[in-house]
């Protein structure tokens, strides 16, 4: 168990990830409902790690993540409105509806992106940090990806060159357990993945991403490591998706009793008891959240769709881009 | 002060090298990255020479990760730099294909305009080496079918030192195939050339017989056997596409409505090949221009054997255009 916090920064924490949970709730109800299509990854379960880590960075950093994303582009600062309206479809979202659920994208807030190829942002965020490193600005790239992408070649190849190179990157293993429906213990001849990341000479650590202080202590230690000259840092955070991996996954590959005992270390009621949240304040945070969902609802309902006149636009660059 | 007028003799291996000093020297966020472009001066020796003169900052040297360094430049690309990424050869950037397709030819689209990718990516092209399958394909018209990406195969001297900087002054990822076969032929060219138009075809000979369409590597073969077509009193036109994507509709319907014969030359295998997307644009466009129909010389369906007679038989030849240049004139 993680140490101390401010009562006023456990409540920022408990909001982060009660935002996070009752977007994507809502989310469910919005797919049955058929106002939502396509790919759905909720990140129910998981929210401590995108609250933790977050909340560890400034603004000025960078963010890489994967087609589960919901959480980190929320709060980073994308708003509700933006993202709801992306899976909405419509050109009032984040991607102008291009993107969809796997695709959120906000320069103005750093946030390069949901990829959906397993791996694929790894090396995006490399990049990111190389340029930092070239332009002499300070700040690190947090880079997030499920411990399915330990198996990808992408992943070892950037591993090393970050490593090689001293890059400033955050390396942020979100460890569910399960590559889609492919058990670690499954795909990996080595399943310890920090001795994995170790062995590219890079300071690595577990950390238990159920526990939100755990997460934001470890992701502060690395980043002051990594602002300190140390190069890149690897972090795999424990951590289990409540729902299934997408919309049509009927579970076959893991056990009611399982999922209950993760659901049983829930990061929400656990930190609240924790921190001695009141009744009030949880209240609050509820009733915020709900307005905030509600609103961003109301304002995807709202949006327009971009003309079909505009199908072919953001192929190539506008006229005047540099 | 150089005297207005004044040429000098550069090989196409001098004139990309040239290109690349003259981009790090006018602006300081390029650099290139690549396997071995530093210390060994790079595969094909295009940047020998530039370590010592930009340091290994802007030369930098990489493992052999295609995926991770082309995904580099891309971030980079997106953070503000205007990374050159040298890939030894086409055939390796297949490592690399996720990046390229999926990254850099995407993020604008699927940020909604956000996410635009300055980033050059060099590769050499082609066969004509013996080096075999794995390292003499011709896989440019299979990244032309990529939208997102500009496509442009230097064919001259003069291409070769001009394409580079309106690259890298395109705000969107730019492939630049240079044909391995090229890298030695040497050309006199202006001592301070400009830019290259890279929107637009270039006619390298002008006849009105019938037209040759042809890009890169088979540039030469294509004006040798205009040469013999000359020989036996057959005017061919030569169109240089120089730029496969996005393909220049005007130069080429232009001169097929003025010859009514065309003839597409192209070193990739035939099915699915660049050649055919052009011989379709002729038919969609000047169908009722044309007097024969479109005849197209592309590789055989076959890996690049190492034999070199094997290696010939596979390649477009002067022979084998000629021969379909015949044919379109029903002379065969």
């Amino acid at each position: 168990m993680s140490g101390a916090i401010e009562h006023d920064d456990a409540l920022a924490l408990l909001r982060a990830m009660v935002r996070i949970r009752r977007f994507e709730e809502r989310c469910v109800e919005l797919y049955s409902a058929a106002r939502i299509r396509g790919f759905v990854h909720l990140y129910i379960g998981e929210e401590a790690v995108a609250a933790g880590v977050l909340d560890a960075l400034t603004a000025d950093d960078d963010i890489v993540a994967t087609y589960r994303e919901h959480g980190h582009a929320l709060v980073r600062g994308v708003s509700a409105r933006s993202i709801m309206a992306e899976m909405y479809g419509v050109q009032e979202g984040c991607s102008r509806g291009r993107g969809g659920s796997m695709h959120l994208f906000d320069v103005e807030h750093r946030f390069f992106g949901g990829n959906a190829i397993v791996g694929g942002g790894l090396p995006i965020a490399v990049g990111l940090a190389l340029a930092r490193s070239m332009q002499a600005r300070e700040g690190v790239v947090a880079c997030f990806f499920g411990e399915g992408a330990v198996a990808e070649g992408e992943f070892h190849e950037c591993m090393n060159l970050a490593a090689l190179w001293r890059l400033p990157v955050l390396f942020c293993c979100e460890n569910n357990l399960y590559a889609m429906g492919t058990a670690l213990a499954r795909s990996e001849s080595e399943p310890d993945l920090v001795l994995k990341a170790s062995s590219y000479e890079m300071p690595a650590w577990p950390v238990d991403g159920m526990d939100v202080i755990a997460v934001r202590d470890g992701a502060r230690r690395a980043i002051e490591g990594i602002r300190a000259g140390g190069g890149p840092h690897f972090l795999e955070l424990r951590t289990y998706r409540f729902r299934a991996h997408s919309m049509y996954d009927p579970e076959r590959y893991r056990d009611k009793n399982e999922v209950e005992q993760w659901k049983a270390r829930d990061p929400i009621p656990a930190f609240v008891e924790r921190c001695a949240v009141t009744t009030d304040e949880l209240a609050v945070i509820e009733r915020e959240a709900a307005n905030e969902v509600d609103d961003a609802v109301a304002f995807a309902e709202a949006g327009t769709p971009e003309p079909v006149t505009d199908l072919t636009r953001f192929v190539t660059s506008e006229p005047g881009r540099t | 002060m150089i005297a207005p007028g004044s040429t000098v003799k550069l090989t196409y291996r001098e004139a990309m090298r040239e290109a690349m000093r003259e981009a790090m020297q006018r602006d300081e966020r390029v650099f290139l990255m690549g396997e071995d472009v530093g210390r060994y001066g790079g595969c094909f020796a295009v940047s020998l020479g530039l370590l010592e003169e930009f340091g290994p900052e802007r030369i930098r040297d990489t493992p052999l990760s295609e995926s991770a360094f082309v995904g580099a430049g891309i971030g980079a690309a997106l953070a503000g730099m205007r990374p050159i990424v040298e890939i030894m050869t086409v055939n390796f950037s297949l490592l690399a294909l996720d990046q390229i397709m999926n990254n850099a030819a995407t993020l604008l689209h699927m940020s909604g305009g956000q996410c635009n990718v300055p980033l050059v990516i060099r590769m050499t092209t082609g066969a004509g080496r013996q080096v075999a399958a794995q390292h003499s394909h011709s896989l440019e018209g299979w990244y032309a079918h990529i939208p997102g990406l500009r496509i442009l195969t230097p064919a001259t001297v003069e291409d070769a030192r001009g394409m580079l900087w309106p690259a890298l002054d395109d705000p969107d990822p730019v492939l630049i195939f240079e044909h391995g076969g090229l890298y030695n032929t040497s050309a006199e060219i202006s001592e301070s050339p400009g830019a290259v138009d890279i929107d637009r075809a270039a006619v390298r000979r002008v006849g009105r017989d019938l037209t040759l369409l042809t890009y890169g590597g088979m540039l030469p073969v294509t004006l040798a056997a205009a040469d013999e077509l000359a020989a036996a009193g057959v005017e061919a036109e030569v169109v240089d596409l120089r730029t496969l994507r996005p393909l220049d509709d005007e130069t080429i319907v232009e001169s097929v409505r003025r010859t009514h014969r065309a003839v597409v030359i192209d070193e990739g295998w035939r099915s699915g090949s660049i050649a055919a997307e052009i011989s379709t644009r002729i038919m969609e466009y000047a169908f009722y221009d044309l007097d024969a129909p479109v005849e197209r010389v592309c590789t055989a369906e076959v890996p690049i054997p190492y034999a070199k007679h094997l290696e010939e038989a596979a390649l477009p030849s002067a022979a084998t255009v000629v021969a379909a240049a015949q044919r379109t004139l029903g002379r065969a």
